[in-house]
């Protein structure tokens, strides 16, 4: 399917087509928790990042290799974008069928709209979107090198144990220590206290590296748009630093087998102090 | 006034409530026009349905084994009944494993249609269940609002793509603006478009049916029309995906005329029936 002559995409700065649109919308899906997010592309691919309350960060990665065809003629180019609009349109002839949509997007550089043609059975739909100013995204300084604590699980475990969780609690606590409880989701709501513990050698458990005992809280309803990611998710990564900052980052499959990541960054909601505490 | 039809068939009694349903999926009240070889389900414009009108009529021989009636008068031999159709639709639920079905215009404590639902039970004798629905009766006097408007003068009249396709975009586009642009030219090219100061997005079909234009004697916009250009009409999107949305009856072809700037006017053929909905555009 020819969507474009060769002469007409030499001056974009951005060029990319992909067979199936929904590789796309599917890994937006795990971000979308505002209307409104930033685009960064380069050579390796697009970051789509959404932020809220200055506390919390979800940054979705589509590698180059998911697009049949990827062209920047640019080092990086950024905007902001309606991301209710992005995902109506790449889902314009509807998300379920079982046919695919054909994508190609372009993007001309600074001040003009993103241009998407959309092609399933013959059909055509060619969408405009307008794009906006960048706003300085978060730099939240997480590094591997300061993480304490580290766990994966299957997506599954994390899913029903969010799901679970007592929606009147205003935060969430999680406990990660090398000694029992292991792995701890506590909240404190109207009716009362409650965790969910998941030991180190539950089978659900991949992975599980904690040097020390940490125990952060987090507003519950910062971390509510996570499981957005969760849902879509094979595995999920926790991760810890030495401030408390939680990173959690999610293993999701498209529908061409190719693995994207989804990573969510939280800062904790109070001082706590966490080395001394034990897990409660 | 009298009313009386019985379908034993079950089904012409599945294809008679699809057509029920899709009209109540179209509009709340309508009238019923009951005359001695068909059955007419009528919405006339008013400003009150925001211009929407409809016309659906079905030859009554094709769905009932018997049918009677006695209309307001000899020369009038006609009943015009105002009603729910929803209400219908809920009668003809318990009729989906009917035996026969009987339908009676009655007179309850108000006029009634009543549908008598004959059905199957382990026991020799059938189960009878009867649904009394309100209706008005509507004057004679009346009759002149519910005439059939004349098939408009369109520009351009095309063969739409499948329905089940133009509900999906539809229904992406009805979250991106409340109004739609829909255009198509006499060589198959149709186009749907949306422009909001955010986003502008066009969906464009090709190689859809002409419909042959009958010929007559007069003088007819569409003959004038150049056959590359695009006639146009915008519209409350609701409105369009409300006639998408209820679509039951299969129909063998949908047509869409275009009078560019004014209106939309769809024609669903069938074998049994027909239906016209009329949307008018809305101010840019």
């Amino acid at each position: 399917m020819v969507l474009m002559t060769q002469s007409e995409e030499e001056n974009f700065a951005l060029s990319a087509s992909i067979d199936n649109a929904r590789n796309v919308s599917h890994i937006l899906k795990a971000v979308h928790f505002k209307d409104t997010a930033t685009v960064f592309a380069t050579e390796n691919g697009l970051k789509v990042t959404v932020e809220d309350s200055k506390c919390i960060q979800a940054n979705a990665f589509i590698q180059e290799q998911v697009f049949q065809e990827y062209v920047i003629r640019e080092d990086s180019i950024t905007f902001r974008i309606n991301l209710d609009i992005l995902q109506e349109c790449l889902s314009i002839f509807g998300s379920s069928s079982p046919s695919t949509t054909a994508m190609r997007m372009m993007y001309n550089g600074y001040g003009t709209p993103l241009v998407l043609t959309l092609e399933e059975d013959g059909a055509v739909t060619d969408c405009s979107i307008k794009t906006q100013e960048p706003d300085q995204t978060l730099d939240f300084e997480f590094s591997a090198a300061n993480v304490i604590n580290k766990v994966i699980m299957k997506a599954e475990c994390l899913k029903e144990a969010f799901n679970e969780l007592d929606v009147t609690s205003e935060v969430l606590q999680i406990t990660m220590s090398p000694d029992a409880p292991y792995f701890r989701l506590a909240t404190y709501g109207l009716l009362g206290q409650s965790h969910n513990d998941i030991p180190k050698d539950s089978s659900m458990v991949e992975y599980f590296e904690c040097g020390q005992t940490q125990s952060n809280r987090y507003r519950l309803n910062l971390l509510k748009p996570s499981v957005k990611a969760v849902n879509l998710a094979n595995k999920v990564c926790i991760r810890m630093d030495h401030r408390g900052f939680l990173s959690l980052q999610y293993m999701i499959k498209n529908e061409n087998a190719q693995v994207c990541f989804v990573e969510y960054y939280c800062c904790p909601d109070e001082e706590f102090e966490d080395d001394n505490e034990p897990a409660m | 006034m009298r009313f009386r039809a019985k379908v034993v068939s079950i089904d012409c009694i599945h294809h008679f409530t699809n057509v029920v349903n899709t009209i109540s999926k179209l509009l709340k009240k309508c009238t019923l026009r009951l005359t001695l070889d068909k059955m007419y389900f009528i919405l006339p414009d008013q400003v009150s349905n925001g211009g929407v009108s409809m016309w659906c009529e079905l030859k009554q021989a094709n769905f009932f084994d018997e049918y009677q009636m006695d209309g307001a008068s000899k020369e009038h031999n006609e009943i015009y009944l105002e009603i729910v159709a929803e209400n219908i639709c809920r009668a003809l639920k318990s009729a989906q494993n009917a035996k026969s079905l009987k339908i009676k215009l009655t007179k309850k404590q108000t006029p009634c249609l009543t549908f008598e639902v004959e059905l199957p039970s382990i026991a020799s004798n059938s189960r009878l269940v009867t649904h009394d629905i309100p209706v008005s009766v509507i004057p004679r006097r009346l009759w002149g609002e519910y005439e059939e408007q004349e098939m408009p003068d369109f520009h351009v009249s095309i063969c739409m793509p499948p329905m089940k396709t133009l509900k999906n975009i539809a229904e992406r586009l009805k979250n991106l603006s409340t109004y739609l642009t829909i255009a198509a030219n006499q060589d198959g090219d149709m186009t749907m478009k949306v422009e909001t100061e955010l986003v502008s997005a066009t969906t464009r079909f090709q190689h859809l049916e002409v419909p042959p234009v009958t010929s007559t004697d007069e003088e007819t916009q569409s003959k004038d029309w150049p056959q590359n250009e695009f006639a146009s009409a915008r519209v409350d999107i609701r409105k369009f995906l409300q006639f998408l949305a209820g679509q039951q009856i299969n129909p063998y072809k949908v047509i869409c005329n275009i009078v560019h700037e004014t209106a939309l006017h769809f024609f669903l053929i069938h074998d049994d029936i027909s239906l016209q909905y009329f949307i008018p555009t809305v101010a840019v």
